[in-house]
């Protein structure tokens, strides 16, 4: 269904389109479910954040621009992650910032580009969806978009409204989880460290499923969790908020 | 101070693998953390103090000159003396010179980071001249001859058990069978320990929290009196403070000591808040005799009106390093020079240079915690990444992460190529693991599989999933 809403162009993300479809059909469904008509870019790729925060500046602005271009016709820009929304909210203008003219399409740009709880709620004004999750769930505050893109209320307002849904805070919640980009692969122990004392709050909240909004810190600490050997499954907030969490969680095996 | 930066990985090894150490480590959540937030909430206009303490020292910043000279004229009124030090080798013999005219043989010391980055313990006993911690944590590390390892809290690496080891055993005339369970305990002890070495000592030196270009005043904020004692019981005091600690006016210090306090210990204000306005006048019951400023610049001038000058207005809060999930992980010490955690990310390689100390800000996963609670809205994540880029840019990132990126790149600035590649590694991807649902070890990414499982993908790529719906419409 497309309604007669903003026209939104949906940045899937890098780690969407090659992990986890399902985030980004679930994106669809709840911008569409909202009003909105999703369009999806065909020339996007990745926001640029894992060369800009590794200090290639070059090859960062490339792809950001890559991402300018492509998403210049939309009204609005969202993404499943607080991260990449936030790497194109907060950093596009600064990356541009000695190139008047791009740095001025990177700053229009990042007004109209938002992180998907905070779209649905903030702008669409969404207060309840129409999911079913029969269950209790326990959610980690991804680090950017909690302190970048102030996504905190938002996603617990709409789990709120999920039918059979019982939310157990994480008492660690705004604690980064060790993800950090090529933080994980650079300092392995001390992601480790970070990871592992993750993992075992989640656990100890007794909730049978933990949810995020951001892919990068969901695959840290689902492989930490099965690594674990901990029965805890994890999902991103958009699949239960779009009534698309019957497959297999995030690091389980396919249902044959 | 010796810098171990280089060795960060391993410092960090060594740390993760020491249980004590990962013990006392615990302790900074339910402290720090904590009392911070509390403090915090009590007081509603908090936020609209951090933009006051910003601009009061943006504002000193852009007129440092005009503030320092300002200081050192009424330093002299007052009857004092500014030592100017470009290096740490110029304030270290400053500060031998005035002891030596004293004839000092011991001096009681306050706490001081400056002193820790000049090296000043070692160099005072090479001279023979001895110094004496009066902190209690700065007490601490110097009977076990270690560097501090957070900037207010010094021997924070540190459990009870361990200091009451030492206190034995430094302490040997006293009653081995002594109670040493409680921090009243070890503040008691050390307090009887240093009572006569105020009275023995010749010179007494402190850092200073802020100097006050109005009145020429120094400021020095403690909880344990120690450096009252330090400055008023020595025949003479020489401050060391280095040159962005200055503020205009008393006012502008007393706005940034609501911040201070806060954001450090989660008090309101510390126990001691003492200004020291030249030596004793002729009419004072005490004082002392001589009272001297050792000014350091070492390379903080050069940060001006480059990306780094944010963080000349950091006042040493520790925030940054209190809610650090890094610091929490490994501690002080990993870091390897005198300043950890977030603001030692940023302000190490700026002292001591990016070559020495590049490990420092590419340890963050910019998870922004340090930044939020930065009283000085130091932008600190942003400035850890200016250090990254310059590293690139010098050609001293490491091969692989160089080369890794270089074809990601290529890449990612050909979307058709980049679907083609994406949808073929999910579905390979995806195909091999199927039945498991995620991989214990993957080639050329044992830096993530060495620690934790990799999630297999879902096996189609969005992109071509996309495709083939909207084909079918």
């Amino acid at each position: 269904m497309t309604g007669a809403g903003p026209r939104v162009g949906l940045f899937v993300t890098c780690l969407v389109d090659l992990y986890r479809p399902t985030v980004g059909f679930a994106a669809v469904k709840l911008l569409e479910d909202a009003g909105c008509t999703v369009e999806v870019p065909a020339a996007q790729t990745c926001c640029g954040q894992p060369a800009f925060n590794s200090g290639d500046t070059v090859d960062a602005k490339a792809v950001a621009r890559g991402v300018i271009d492509a998403f210049d016709s939309y009204e609005y820009v969202v993404a499943p992650s607080g991260s990449c929304a936030g790497m194109i909210h907060e950093h596009y203008p600064e990356l541009f910032a000695d190139e008047p003219e791009t740095a001025m399409r990177a700053q229009q740009l990042a007004k109209r580009t938002h992180e998907l709880m905070s779209f649905l709620v903030d702008v669409m004004k969404v207060e309840r969806v129409a999911a079913v999750f029969p269950g209790t769930v326990t959610y980690h505050d991804s680090c950017s978009g909690l302190r970048e893109m102030q996504v905190k209320a938002q996603p617990r307002r709409l789990l709120g409204s999920v039918e059979g849904l019982t939310l157990t805070e994480l008492p660690s919640a705004e604690i980064c989880c060790g993800f950090g980009g090529t933080f994980c692969v650079k300092y392995p122990e001390i992601s480790d460290k970070m990871v592992t004392e993750k993992a075992q709050d989640v656990v100890a909240t007794g909730a049978g499923t933990l949810l995020a909004g951001d892919l990068g810190c969901l695959l840290n600490m689902a492989g930490k969790l099965s690594r674990l050997r901990a029965q805890t499954k994890v999902r991103h907030v958009a699949e239960v908020l779009a009534g698309l969490a019957d497959g297999p969680a995030i690091g389980e095996p396919a249902k044959d | 101070m010796q810098s171990t930066s280089r060795s960060f990985k391993a410092n960090a090894h060594r740390a993760l693998n020491d249980a004590v150490l990962q013990r006392a480590l615990g302790n900074i959540k339910t402290g720090f953390q904590e009392k911070r937030r509390k403090v915090v909430e009590a007081l509603p206009e908090f936020d609209a103090l951090r933009d006051c303490g910003r601009d009061i020292k943006n504002h000193t910043l852009a007129h440092l000159d005009f503030y320092l000279e300002r200081f050192e004229e009424k330093v002299i009124a007052n009857g004092g003396t500014v030592h100017w030090c470009r290096t740490p080798a110029e304030a270290r013999e400053t500060i031998l010179a005035i002891c030596r005219r004293r004839e000092a043989r011991t001096v009681t010391k306050g706490k001081s980071m400056v002193a820790e980055e000049i090296g000043l313990n070692e160099f005072l006993e090479a001279n023979a001249i001895e110094p004496v911690e009066t902190d209690l944590g700065e007490y601490i590390i110097q009977i076990r001859h270690e560097p501090p390892s957070h900037i207010i809290a010094p021997a924070i690496h540190l459990t009870r058990e361990q200091i009451a080891e030492d206190f034995r055993r430094h302490h040997t005339e006293l009653d081995p069978a002594r109670r040493l369970e409680e921090p009243r305990d070890f503040t008691d002890e050390a307090r009887a320990q240093l009572r006569d070495r105020y009275f023995e000592a010749d010179v007494g030196i402190t850092g200073a929290n802020f100097l006050i270009a109005e009145t020429g005043s120094t400021v020095i904020v403690t909880n344990e009196g120690n450096g009252d004692m330090t400055q008023l019981l020595g025949k003479c005091h020489v401050v060391v403070a280095s040159l962005e600690k200055v503020v205009p006016t008393l006012d502008d210090a007393a706005t940034i000591l609501r911040l201070l306090a806060r954001s450090a210990t989660g008090q309101e204000m510390s126990v001691y808040t003492t200004f020291s306005t030249g030596p004793r006048r002729p009419d004072d019951l005490d004082g002392p005799e001589e009272f001297h400023v050792v000014l350091l610049d070492n390379g903080r001038s050069a940060m001006l009106g480059t990306q780094f000058q944010d963080m000349l207005r950091c006042i040493r809060c520790a925030a940054c390093m209190n809610h650090c999930p890094v610091y929490a992980a490994v501690g002080g010490h990993a870091y390897g020079w005198v300043y950890p955690g977030p603001m030692g990310a940023v302000l190490t390689p700026s002292l001591i240079g990016v070559e020495e100390a590049g490990h420092l800000p590419n340890a963050s996963t910019f998870c922004g915690r340090c930044e939020s609670v930065c009283p000085m809205r130091i932008p600190l994540p942003k400035m850890m990444r200016h250090y990254r880029t310059r590293e690139f840019e010098r050609g001293l990132a490491p091969p692989m992460a160089k080369g890794g990126l270089a074809v990601w790149a290529f890449l990612a600035t050909r979307p058709t190529l980049y679907r083609f590649v994406t949808g073929m590694a999910a579905r390979v991807l995806g195909a091999l693991g199927r039945r498991t649902g995620r991989f214990k070890s993957l080639p050329l990414a044992g830096g993530w599989t060495g620690v934790r499982d990799m999630p297999a993908p879902e096996g189609r790529s969005f992109h071509a999933l996309w495709a083939e719906r909207r084909g079918g419409r």
